[in-house]
């Protein structure tokens, strides 16, 4: 597998080179589609997981945004391998494998190219998918918008006139547009103005899930917000609303922060330093204490309560220290005991590198 | 009576809790309500699916919201049943929006507050377009006036007004 002609490994949103991209980490837009004809993945067989991989490997071969994609043919690769993968949201546990006692579908594939790619054979028969860094969501969309157009051409889509683009799942039909950007609250958190924040926004027709998506659970104070709803609605009406939320939920996180500063700076302050010091010195660390120690730092820089370190390398934590990429850094398996160790001295000497 | 809350503006909400096994019943206006985190007047309006959705999400899978009564119907393209809908929550084919419209058109109005697509047309490669393109604000007015036809006929008022309002734009 090789990742490493992609800018980033296909993560060319870890730059964060985005607009207000130390509370927004990412923007990601997905497109649902269906080939004519062609029964879903619930009732398809292997030739047709097989046609349809074929059908989206040509047209993306002649295509100007797909012409160079990298494939990973998920079935012929190693369960480590997929889940990290998974781990750089590249593609959904469903399609990795990766559940209990799951394996990947014959078929089942990635195409990747910079920050845009297509899922085949997962729920759909194709998930367009595009990362951006940042709160960016109408340049996420023109491009991944620019892709579903090109392959659209080429693939005869399900379409119907009432209902829209079809998919296996009736919450996907109509536009199969999902948007959703990946976001950090420690302010609203820490001054459990949160649930009100989430309550509003099931009012609004907008949904939350953790880190990895569906059923996911909000771990480090990131939350993904997303539209609920995808039919009813254009798509420029969808990412509008969706947007003007997100605005919302920012400036709310601001003010959150601010009320934090104004009425707590010695606790705040105490926390951030608190959690760098971990960072830099802990010899054993767990994921999940590693995720919740960079949102101390990540509110710290965002603060400037904290001289560094750059929101990319917080970024590239993120990703870098979760289990499959620490077992294939150092040549271990997932399960490996000494992970907290590995992870440990991985981060210490990301920090040192940028400190010096 | 007032707010219990503030003691200040008129109690307009009764919201009874249950604490350690007893019944508590608060008497409060709307911003010490809204403040609680109880929905009012004005934001459950605002979207009366939201909460609806919300337990759809967290929930089952969406076939479970349909009725048992189609159970045996079966799409003459994949052969899947409604009954394998409920229980999956997944669809055979792109046929089965067909084969179980009415169904699903109920589902999809539950699920999405409408079941008429008004984003992106797409048109089949090899189709050739010919006459006015989907891009044509002419052929979207059309497009909605045909929809709007159907909404009235099939008495979806909501969906109606909705329409109303995209063509009195684009005219």
């Amino acid at each position: 597998m090789d990742l490493s002609l992609l800018p980033d490994g296909g993560m060319r949103w870890l730059d964060a080179s985005g607009p207000k991209s130390t509370i927004v980490l990412s923007t990601r837009i997905r497109l649902a589609r269906n080939v004519r004809g062609i029964p879903f993945s619930q009732r398809a067989k292997d030739a047709d997981r097989m046609a349809v991989l074929q059908r989206v490997t040509d047209a993306a071969a002649s295509s100007g945004h797909l012409g160079s994609a990298v494939a990973f043919h998920l079935d012929q690769m190693d369960r480590s391998e997929r889940q990290l993968l998974h781990e750089r949201h590249l593609v959904s546990k469903e399609l990795a494998g990766l559940e209990r006692e799951s394996r990947p579908r014959p078929g089942a594939a990635l195409l990747v190219q910079d920050q845009v790619g297509v899922m085949v054979n997962e729920e759909d028969h194709l998930r367009l998918h595009g990362m951006w860094s940042g709160f960016d969501l109408e340049d996420a969309y023109a491009e991944v918008e620019a892709i579903d157009a090109e392959l659209g051409r080429l693939v005869p889509f399900a379409f119907h006139p009432e209902f829209g683009y079809l998919t296996s799942c009736p919450t996907n039909a109509g536009t199969g547009l999902r948007a959703s950007v990946l976001i950090h609250l420690p302010g609203l958190v820490l001054t459990k103005e949160i649930n009100k924040v989430l309550q509003g926004l099931s009012q609004v027709g907008l949904t939350f899930r953790g880190l990895y998506g569906e059923n996911s659970e909000v771990v480090g104070n990131f939350f993904q917000l997303s539209n609920q709803t995808t039919l009813g609605k254009t798509e420029d009406e969808l990412i509008d609303h969706l947007g003007k939320i997100v605005r919302q939920v920012v400036e709310y996180e601001e003010q959150a922060r601010d009320v934090l500063l104004r009425t707590a700076p010695e606790e705040v302050e105490d926390k951030t330093w608190r959690a760098y010091g971990l960072l830099k010195h802990a010899r054993q660390v767990s994921f999940e204490e590693t995720m919740n120690l960079l949102s101390g730092v990540r509110l710290g820089v965002g603060l400037k309560l904290l001289p560094g370190p750059g929101v990319y390398t917080l970024n590239k934590l993120l990703i870098y220290t979760q289990p499959a990429h620490l077992a294939a850094m150092d040549g271990r398996s997932t399960g490996d005991r000494e992970l907290p160790t590995v992870r440990a001295a991985f981060v210490r000497r990301l920090l040192e590198a940028e400190s010096s | 009576m007032l707010c219990d809350n503030c003691k200040e503006r008129d109690a307009i909400i009764n919201l009874t809790q249950v604490e350690h096994d007893s019944k508590v019943t608060l008497h409060l206006c709307e911003q010490c309500a809204q403040q609680k985190g109880v929905e009012t007047g004005g934001a459950v309006l605002k979207s009366p699916l939201g909460n609806f959705l919300g337990a759809v999400v967290k929930g089952s899978t969406p076939g479970a919201l349909v009725p048992a009564s189609g159970d045996a119907l079966r799409c003459t393209a994949c052969g899947s049943t409604l009954r394998d809908f409920r229980d999956s929550g997944r669809l055979g084919c792109d046929r089965c929006y067909e084969s179980f419209d009415t169904h699903l058109r109920d589902l999809l109005r539950r699920l999405h507050g409408s079941s008429q697509h008004v984003g992106e047309r797409y048109e089949l490669p090899g189709a050739g377009g010919g006459g006015l393109s989907d891009d044509d604000p002419r052929s979207r007015l059309l497009e909605l006036k045909a929809q709007l036809r159907r909404a009235v006929e099939g008495e979806n008022f909501e969906l109606a007004a909705e329409l109303r309002d995209r063509i009195r734009v684009l005219e």
